[in-house]
């Protein structure tokens, strides 16, 4: 167990920390235990564990990893028992300030104030937050009744409260579809969801069985131009899009009154401690840039879940949550792993592909080494291929790729073994 | 003369939602292609003739803020789910309350009942 030293502020030192306790740091910590690391410390801001899934209480959680169909609480409380049946250290209410040098955290919590945690090796599972107006830049007053699709989701779903009556949607991401569905099993009307580009950000399950259902109108190359009320939010200016410049046109703007705006438009991984730490970030993903060990620039401190990128399955973030859980380990166990950023390959996300994860791969990459990635457009019947120096080494035939759904390969990674760069394409079959 | 008629549906049963065509011959479903698992079959079927659906709701705790999630253990008739709703919204439950516990038996007469989804002690 993690030892107190004396002194102020408190120290406490263990083999691994794990800062959060979502699905990515609940399977972190349990695969590590079970590969032999018991001394583990995991962090959580909250009161309780789960992170995202606790507010998440739709069913489409664990058809992978458990052969069934559960809610997000339900599949949280699996993840959390199992951390628990081994007796896993997790501190509740313990916000992780930074990340220092050599490992070591600076922590604070009620419990035991401002500690330092010297630890060998860390794993970063923050997951994710909301973008937000600000970054949208919507012109208009700044009334009351403008809010994220997760807090709506979290003040229903937590706390009993439904923050609006006649809504508007702009964006039309898994949680705002999902969130569109809860309003109206609560008595609102969900007047129509925007979409300023041609496709979905969503799951197309969530589109049929959160709009479709209940007759709510999906708007393609539609956006808010115009925010309007003094007090509280009395209607919003809608506007069409041009496909090609993604521009509102002018002229266009159409009146819809509403008493609530609820803005659905993606999540970013939340590398706040991992910037000021000086990890190295990857702009396509916004995550840290790994090796297939998961393992970021700054040695002995790896990163899992959505945190790392943003994923849509819950099943993969626990996956993820577990390799990089059993490569902290056997960083531990081998005292710091060998230096191999020579000969390391690069992954370089070619025709079609936003990023790619890992973004390197070292000679040590086993033969089945898994890349996930996103596409930038829709692609029926396309091809993935793989080139290293221009030569294709090997592809992959799907029936459709969409950019809400994260794509995941399995590749030999001899193929890549000598090579400086690898890239992946997308071949359209049929590109709509 | 049998009229066939292909309808074309998304199965919402996991997240890899497969295109299905349903083959509709006079007003039966008989066919599904497009599924990439067996239990696509079941949904394109009943999809061409009674869409079911899981549902998810909340119902209030008494002397708590926080409501209790719930879902039914099976899908349920989507023309059903307005009704459905409407009963969750009458049920007060007591707290200790764990996983799986039964809160409505039989909702709406649809033979399949409502289970917590939350531990609240
Ligand atoms: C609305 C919504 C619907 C979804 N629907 C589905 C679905 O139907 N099916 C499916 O499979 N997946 C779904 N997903 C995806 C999946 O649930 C998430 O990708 C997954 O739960 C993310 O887990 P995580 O551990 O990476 O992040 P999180 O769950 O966000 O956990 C991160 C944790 O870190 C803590 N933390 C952050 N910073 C600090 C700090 N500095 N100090 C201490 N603690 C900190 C946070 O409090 C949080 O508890 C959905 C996601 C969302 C948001
Ligand atoms: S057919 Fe099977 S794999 Fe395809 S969406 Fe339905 S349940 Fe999922």
């Amino acid at each position: 167990m993690a030892q107190t030293l004396c002194g102020n502020p408190t120290t406490f030192k263990t083999d691994i920390a794990i800062i959060g306790a979502g699905a990515a740091g609940l399977a972190a910590a349990v695969s590590a235990y079970d590969a032999g690391v018991h001394d583990i410390m995991v962090f959580e801001r909250e009161d309780a564990p789960g992170g995202i899934l606790k507010q998440c209480i739709h069913n489409g959680f664990g058809l992978q990893r458990y052969k069934e169909e559960l809610s997000g609480p339900e599949y949280a409380h699996r993840e959390y028992a199992a951390a628990l049946q081994r007796g896993i250290n997790i501190n509740y209410a313990a916000t992780v300030l930074s990340i220092e040098p050599n490992t070591t955290l600076r922590v604070l919590s009620p419990e035991f104030g401002l500690a330092h945690v010297e630890a060998k090796a860390i794993i970063l599972a923050m997951g994710s937050r909301e973008r937000t107006r600000g970054a949208l830049r919507i012109p208009g007053t700044r009334p009351a009744g403008v809010y994220t699709a997760g807090t709506v989701q979290r003040l229903i779903n937590l706390q009993g409260i439904v923050p609006g009556k006649e809504v508007v949607m702009l964006g039309s991401g898994d949680i705002g579809l999902i969130v569109a569905r809860r309003l109206v099993y609560e008595g609102a009307h969900v007047k129509m969801v925007l979409n300023r580009s041609h496709f979905s950000g969503g799951l197309r399950r969530n589109i049929v069985q959160c709009l479709d259902d209940y007759g709510i109108p999906l708007r393609l190359l539609q956006t808010v131009t115009n925010v309007y009320g003094r007090d509280r939010i009395e209607a919003v200016g809608v506007s069409e899009v041009d496909k090609p410049t993604k521009q509102a046109i002018p002229g266009t703007e159409e009146r819809v009154s509403c008493d609530m705006l609820v803005l659905s438009v993606g999540l970013i991984p939340e590398n706040d401690l991992s910037r000021a730490a000086g990890i190295s970030l990857d702009r396509g993903s916004q995550g840290a840039i790994v090796n297939e060990q998961y393992q970021t620039s700054v040695p002995g401190i790896f990163s899992c879940g959505n945190v790392l990128h943003v994923h849509d399955l819950v099943d993969f973030v626990s996956d993820e949550g577990e390799r990089a859980g059993r490569s902290a380990a056997a960083y531990v166990q081998n005292e710091g792993a060998p230096e191999q950023q020579t000969a390391t390959t690069r992954i370089v996300p070619g025709n079609g592909v936003g990023y790619v994860v890992p973004q390197l791969v070292t000679p040590a990459a086993h033969d089945d080494l898994l890349l996930r990635f996103r596409v930038r457009d829709i692609y029926h019947k396309p091809t993935i291929s793989v080139k290293v120096d221009g030569e294709t080494v090997k592809t992959f035939k799907r029936p459709i790729l969409i950019p809400a759904e994260m794509v995941e390969i399995h590749l030999n990674a001899q193929l890549l073994a000598g090579h400086a760069t690898a890239e992946i394409h997308i071949e359209a079959g049929q590109n709509s | 003369m049998s009229k066939q008629e292909i309808r074309h549906y998304v199965c919402v049963n996991c997240p890899v939602g497969c295109d299905l065509e349903v083959t509709v011959t006079d007003g039966v479903a008989t066919q599904v292609s497009g599924n990439a698992c067996k239990r696509g079959i079941a949904y394109g079927l009943d999809e061409a003739t009674d869409p079911k659906r899981t549902v998810t709701s909340l119902v209030r705790v008494t002397g708590r803020e926080m409501p209790l999630s719930v879902r039914t253990e099976s899908p349920v008739p989507k023309k059903l789910i307005p009704e459905c709703i409407a009963a969750l919204r009458e049920i007060d439950v007591t707290p200790p309350i764990n996983i799986g516990d039964i809160i409505l038996e039989n909702i709406c007469n649809t033979g399949v009942n409502v289970i917590a989804t939350k531990e609240i002690n």
